[in-house]
């Protein structure tokens, strides 16, 4: 069956809320520059909790969360301390202190083992979705809406929801102060609205959602989750509004994507499933790598389109110049062999065909071709641009009268204006009156 | 251990009884100093602003002169000294101060448009936890008009100049609607165009009653553009009317020791260059 209640409606629900939970705050650690702030509190938590375990001697979550929170501050505080102290860049000192946090984390661990506690320093890694298993579930979607329901959800289950409706409150009420702090720290203290106190309170919110989110997904997809989100919408937003809602679909799409293709997949290919937590931080790893080619500003393939239609675009230009040109000459039907010479770009018959569409330029016979009335209009206004441009280079740059051609073969494609100028250029040229 | 000395403690936390500031003026500053890794940046400042004036500060590089700024404002702690506004503390004061940083303290990559930027010299206004509703946006609006930046209100903060950058972050300490502002360096680095509009901008202020303290770096101008001056090393040099202050020999005394210096080693130079 593709999705069965008991055995993936608990798990899925899990990582769509840890997902997300942690997308919304990553969006504040990527704008801060602070993405390695939320792989060094995900692992000193790990300390944090086994603390609190050793003393409390419960896994309640009250105290695990504030074991949790403690860990998180106490990561903050120190990374300020070491990079102030021990005069290093900031990458370096939350390098320094996660890693030592972590480490002794791990020992703490061994120590509980070895009093035959239960806490396993795997499933802090790649987390345990797999043991929310519903075995009482029921057959179908409409037996869901019941008072049971709710009693036979587990406990991760029920801390994640809580997170996932706390950071949503943190983000939507405080959207404009933490906005505000990650921008301009300066201006929000000077305003009244502590950018030091702001940003502590983020950090034990991303402690809150590492550590809810730990037993259920590991803290390989906390760190993913925290960071992949913002990233990808990054590349597609401009604003941060829209960069919040775009890293939130992000997360489900990598929560929900990756769950099926760790569950279904392999089972539909005959092979073990693998662990759900990995394949949805790989998920957010491909979306990222998908955004990278295809986002509409900063993606590689729009760059390369974009290249691509101004390319086109100057290549008409040249070839109506040409034309424009030669007629100045008295030849009003250049030849495609006239042409061809002191054209630069690659496919002069390709060029022909577009401009002959466009309705600029049209042929007679097979060799030659002329111009339009529209195609004159235009290819006088490239030809204006261009010995206007090479009048304000001699004139107001300064520059030798046989320097600037090339330069004005550049420009008269762009689209800064050239000043007004004389009737004639540099080289004794007339230059066309313009049209607009 | 060094023994807390007795008159730190008996200290009065108010310039109330101080005959020498008075509560009139927007800016007082008694006895500062500020210090970064415990090295003095400044050195028992003393100093209070006329109302109403455009004020520059002053000085050579490392003089202290954002320094000064960003204590007054309390983001940079004091090792000594008091700061009050209108014979406020700042906590009191803070609705009717103004603040623009420098250019390069933010990140013009993050996703805010130009109008966010000047709304958020509303956020006092409009409190915590509150949305920026239309009224606001309206008035960020009026605001990026009078610095000539209306038709750019919706683009993205890294599309925009060098100067434009910068008179959008005008706009936004006007939006503060504030009685004294604080800009550290708002000429650096901007066309012409830009230092127009800002110096237009100063001038409205001033006509509206306020105060604007500004560092300034460029010399030739502060007679044109200011009214008072303060010359600042470590320590105020001197402060008062451009006129009677913005003197040779003041300038000498504020820039001196570094041209010195810069002398010696100049001269260090011309030694080593013979022994070669």
């Amino acid at each position: 069956m593709f999705f069965d209640i008991g055995l993936d409606l608990f798990p899925l629900l899990a990582a769509v809320f840890a997902a997300v939970s942690c997308a919304l705050l990553g969006n504040f650690l990527v704008l801060r520059r602070l993405s390695l702030m939320g792989d060094a509190i995900s692992h000193s938590v790990l300390p944090g909790l086994v603390i609190a375990f050793l003393i409390t001697s419960t896994r309640s979550p009250i105290a695990m969360f504030a074991g949790a929170a403690i860990a998180g501050v106490a990561t903050v505080v120190l990374v300020e301390f070491v990079k102030r102290f021990g005069r290093v860049e900031s990458g370096a000192a939350m390098g320094v202190v996660f890693s030592i946090l972590f480490a002794l984390g791990v020992l703490l661990i061994e120590q509980a083992a070895a009093r035959h506690v239960d806490l396993d320093a795997d499933c802090v890694l790649h987390g345990q979705l797999e043991t929310l298993v519903w075995y009482s579930a029921p057959d179908s979607f409409g037996g869901l809406f019941t008072l049971q329901t709710l009693q036979q959800t587990p406990r991760q289950v029920k801390t994640l929801a809580i997170t996932l409706i706390l950071a949503i409150g943190f983000v939507t009420l405080l959207f404009k102060e933490l906005r505000l702090a990650a921008f301009d720290s300066a201006l929000a203290t000077t305003l009244g609205f502590n950018a030091t106190f702001l940003h502590y309170l983020l950090m034990i919110f991303v402690a809150t959602a590492t550590v809810a989110s730990f037993e259920a997904v590991g803290s390989i997809l906390v760190i993913a989750m925290l960071i992949c989100p913002a990233a990808v919408a990054r590349l597609f937003t401009d604003r941060l509004g829209s960069q919040i809602i775009c890293s939130v679909i992000v997360a489900l799409i990598c929560s929900i994507g990756g769950y099926f293709s760790a569950t279904i997949l392999p089972s539909a290919f005959g092979i073990d499933a693998v662990n759900a937590a990995g394949a949805m931080a790989m998920m957010g790893g491909i979306v990222l790598a998908i955004a990278v080619f295809v986002s509409p500003s900063h993606g590689v393939i729009s760059r390369v389109i974009r290249r691509r239609r101004l390319s086109g675009r100057v290549a008409l230009d040249d070839l109506l110049a040409a034309i424009f040109r030669a007629t100045e000459k008295g030849q009003l039907q250049p030849t495609r062999t006239e042409l061809q010479i002191g054209f630069a770009h690659a496919n002069l018959h390709r060029t022909i065909q577009r401009a002959n569409h466009l309705q600029l330029v049209e042929p007679i016979g097979t060799q030659q071709v002329r111009l339009t009335e529209s195609g004159m209009q235009a290819a006088s206004e490239v030809v204006r641009r261009h010995r206007l441009w090479e009048h304000y280079l001699v004139e107001k740059v300064g520059l030798a009268p046989d320097h600037v051609h090339e330069t004005a073969e550049l420009l008269e494609h762009l689209p800064p204006r050239p000043p007004q100028g004389p009737e004639s250029d540099p080289h004794g040229k007339v230059i066309p009156k313009g049209f607009s | 251990m060094i023994p807390q000395s007795p008159s730190k403690s008996s200290l009065p936390n108010t310039l109330e009884h101080r005959p020498e500031h008075s509560s009139q003026s927007p800016l007082s500053v008694h006895a500062m100093t500020v210090a970064y890794h415990k090295k003095p940046v400044l050195w028992d400042v003393d100093y209070d602003a006329t109302p109403n004036k455009l004020i520059a500060i002053v000085g050579p590089n490392g003089a202290g002169k954002s320094t000064f700024i960003k204590s007054c404002l309390g983001l940079v702690p004091k090792a000594a000294g008091l700061v009050e506004f209108w014979g406020m503390p700042y906590r009191r004061a803070r609705s009717r101060i103004g603040y623009v940083p420098q250019r390069e303290s933010v990140d013009w990559d993050f996703p805010v448009s130009a109008l966010d930027v000047v709304a958020m010299g509303r956020y006092r206004h409009i409190g915590w936890c509150r949305p920026v509703s239309r009224k606001h946006k309206q008035v960020a609006l009026e605001c990026l008009d009078l610095v000539g930046m209306k038709p750019f209100a919706s683009r993205q903060i890294s599309q925009l100049s060098g100067g434009q950058q910068q008179r959008v972050f005008l706009a936004r300490a006007l939006a503060q609607q504030a009685d004294l502002y604080f800009m550290d360096e708002p000429f650096a680095g901007v066309d012409a165009a830009t230092e127009r509009a800002i110096i237009e901008v100063l001038r409205r202020l001033k006509g509206e009653g306020k105060t604007v303290i500004v560092v300034h770096h460029d010399l030739q101008s502060v007679p044109e553009y200011f009214d008072e001056v303060i010359l600042l090393n470590m320590r105020v040099v001197a402060a008062g009317p451009v006129r009677e202050v913005f003197t040779k020999e003041n300038l000498h005394k504020t820039y001196g020791g570094r041209l010195t210096l810069l002398s010696e080693a100049a001269e260090a130079v011309a030694r080593n260059e013979i022994g070669v």
